[in-house]
């Protein structure tokens, strides 16, 4: 891989981390007190000064900034204010139940958008194909809380068949606690997948019906026709493979949104991932946790364009040429 | 669009899809509603004498247990719930519409000058947009928003509510803006007319200004039109969530949140109404924004 191009790409990725971090810190200035947040309003000053000594607060910013870094390079965030306890060890509770709620509606939405799209694309001329497009037209417009309400009220009121909140019983793995082994486990991840999933499904499908079509105009399409390959081989074999490049960008942009609309749906279900946390440490003005979450949002969203970067570039020679 | 006949050229093409015709029509109605909802509706929620809480959890009238006086139900403080959406639905297009205006503003500047002047100056803005543009725009809005609301004093936040949502939805956009309009600038910047205007004499402002801009705006016209939804959905997701518009000012994200509560008590009108209103306002939005897409634009499709 060209060095320069690969250089420019870690650079952004750093420069984004750089930044979010000095407003994640900046925020600790601005809101709120720390010495007043542990305590109380009516400690005495010589208290207040001996906590603000102790803490480093009476240190100039740069040194402080360093010292966050540090600490942040460690996974040290601080005690939460309202929970009384480590942010580290919230962090590391809630992950696993966003990331198997984002992977489940990441597989849902590929698994059912990819094969849409194809078919969409090769009888684009059918009732199919426009009764599909409507319909994404209808699922991008669905706000994903919406649409999480209304199975609540079907499933969970009328129907009483899914749960409505929570990730139902979980089994440990080492540190990791799955709901995928459990029978109430999987129940209550249905809705909050589907919810999550429903309008990349319409961004997916849109995206392979279009760059299918792209290819199948290509000439190599028609001298594959030409040489009498079955139709089913010239689709899968060669048109589809062709739109894997978008597909490969799309799916890193895709995690992207599945993680921040993770926090809608989270909110609607109750789902005891990162998303509750950071909209509770919001409300309550949870100092540490928010600059926590805002430095994993920012290492994980950096990380996710780098990578796309990078797969792009190897999977197309024009990317990494034009830009190094 | 700029004058009457192509105005005229837009409506007769509508005319030939039903879908998209349609879609335009129910978009107007709900304009038309909005901006006429102090005049029609049945009554004003703001106006917390009006309510009695024997009317309170009514269903909609055609129900068992109905009020002919509330055609849709009334909620949990007897406020009768058409009213509360015709206001709502003003509260979301409103915002909407600033937050689209703001992202514009900012994103048309900052892309004019980044086009023109190119150099540290399209370095630095273009640096921030791709900065920004690593985040999805919904995140984004959710942090500003929250943020800038726990920096006020609690007393201060309902009042500063409307400013620091449309505030958030139009940084959270900009540059969408920025990029097109840097794009459309550095290709019309390079043709003979801006060539023969600078020889003769213009001014920089000038040639940005009245030359450049206008032919850049096509694009900008598109993507606003396309922005709406966003942002009435992002607003609404926003109030859903708690860090938009408060319950004495709601908008239909809001009357979502508030509804919720009451679904679990098989209060269903409460949540239902404001949600189908937001659901077919911003399918509406998007149809017509497609479609002008299309027309205006092929390129971006």
């Amino acid at each position: 891989m060209n060095p320069v191009y690969f250089a420019r790409r870690v650079g952004h990725a750093v420069l984004v981390v750089f930044i979010v971090s000095l407003i994640a810190f900046q925020l600790g200035e601005v809101i709120g007190d720390p010495v007043t947040a542990i305590l109380g309003l009516d400690a005495p000053a010589s208290a207040r000064e001996a906590l603000r000594e102790q803490m480093g607060l009476d240190q100039p910013w740069p040194v402080r900034y360093l010292a966050f870094i540090g600490d942040a390079l460690q996974g040290e965030f601080g005690m939460s204010y309202r929970a009384q306890r480590p942010v580290a060890d919230i962090i590391v509770e809630r992950i696993p139940a966003t990331v198997e709620l984002a992977i489940s509606a990441l597989i849902l939405s590929l698994w059912i958008g990819i094969p849409l799209g194809v078919v969409a694309a090769i009888w684009r001329e059918s009732c199919w194909a426009s009764a599909l497009m409507t319909g994404s037209v209808v699922g991008v417009s669905l706000p994903t809380f919406v649409v999480g309400i209304m199975l609540i009220f079907v499933f969970s009121v009328q129907l009483g068949m899914l749960p409505s909140f929570g990730r139902g019983q979980t089994v440990a793995i080492g540190a990791w606690q799955t709901g995928l082994l459990t029978a109430s486990g999987l129940a209550a991840l249905i809705m909050p997948a589907i919810s999550l999933a429903i309008s990349q499904v319409a961004l997916v499908a849109r995206l392979v019906r279009a760059e299918m079509l792209e290819v199948l105009r290509m000439d190599y399409i028609r001298f594959a026709r030409a040489r009498g390959i079955r139709d089913r081989v010239v689709h899968f074999r060669h048109a589809l493979r062709n739109t894997l490049l978008p597909i490969i960008t799309v799916s890193g942009i895709q995690i992207g949104y599945l993680i921040a609309f993770a926090v809608v749906v989270e909110q609607v279900f109750q789902w005891p991932g990162l998303g509750t946390m950071f909209l509770a440490a919001l409300t309550e003005s949870d100092i540490p946790v928010i600059t926590a979450f805002l430095m994993l949002i920012a290492c994980l969203f950096a990380g996710i364009n780098l990578i796309v970067d990078m797969l792009y570039a190897l999977a197309d020679p024009r990317v990494r040429l034009a830009e190094g | 669009m700029s004058s009457m006949t192509g105005m005229r050229d837009h409506v007769t093409a509508m005319a030939t899809q039903p879908a998209v015709l349609g879609a335009a029509a129910i978009l107007l109605a709900l304009v038309v509603v909005a901006a006429a909802a102090p005049w029609f509706a049945p009554s004003d929620p703001s106006d917390l004498a009006s309510l009695d809480l024997f009317d309170s959890h009514l269903p909609p009238s055609w129900l068992n247990g109905g009020d002919a006086r509330y055609l849709l139900g009334t909620d949990s403080q007897g406020a009768d719930l058409l009213s509360l959406l015709m206001y709502g639905l003003r509260t979301s297009l409103t915002v909407g519409l600033l937050a689209v205006a703001l992202s514009v503003t900012i994103g048309l500047l900052l892309g004019l000058i980044a086009g023109y002047a190119r150099g540290w100056a399209d370095t630095l803005i273009m640096r921030a947009a791709d900065i920004q543009f690593t985040f999805p725009a919904m995140l984004l809005a959710l942090l500003i928003g929250g943020l800038a609301r726990s920096m006020l004093p609690v007393n201060q936040q309902e009042e500063a509510a409307f400013f620091i949502v449309v505030l958030a939805l139009g940084i959270s956009h900009w540059p969408h803006f920025a990029r097109l309009v840097r794009a459309a600038v550095i290709s019309e910047a390079g043709k003979n007319y801006v060539m023969a205007s600078r020889l003769s004499g213009r001014g920089h402002a000038g040639i940005l200004f009245r030359h450049i801009m206008p032919n850049s705006l096509n694009p900008v016209f598109v993507l606003a039109t396309m922005d709406i939804a966003f942002a009435i959905m992002t607003e609404a997701t926003l109030s859903f969530l708690g860090f938009g518009m408060p319950a004495s000012q709601p908008s239909l994200g809001t009357l979502i949140r508030v509804g919720y509560g009451y679904l679990f008590s098989g209060e269903w009108w409460i949540v239902a109404f404001p949600s189908l209103v937001l659901v077919t306002l911003v399918v509406s939005v998007n149809v017509v924004g497609d479609w002008l897409r299309d027309r205006l634009d092929p390129k971006l499709r």
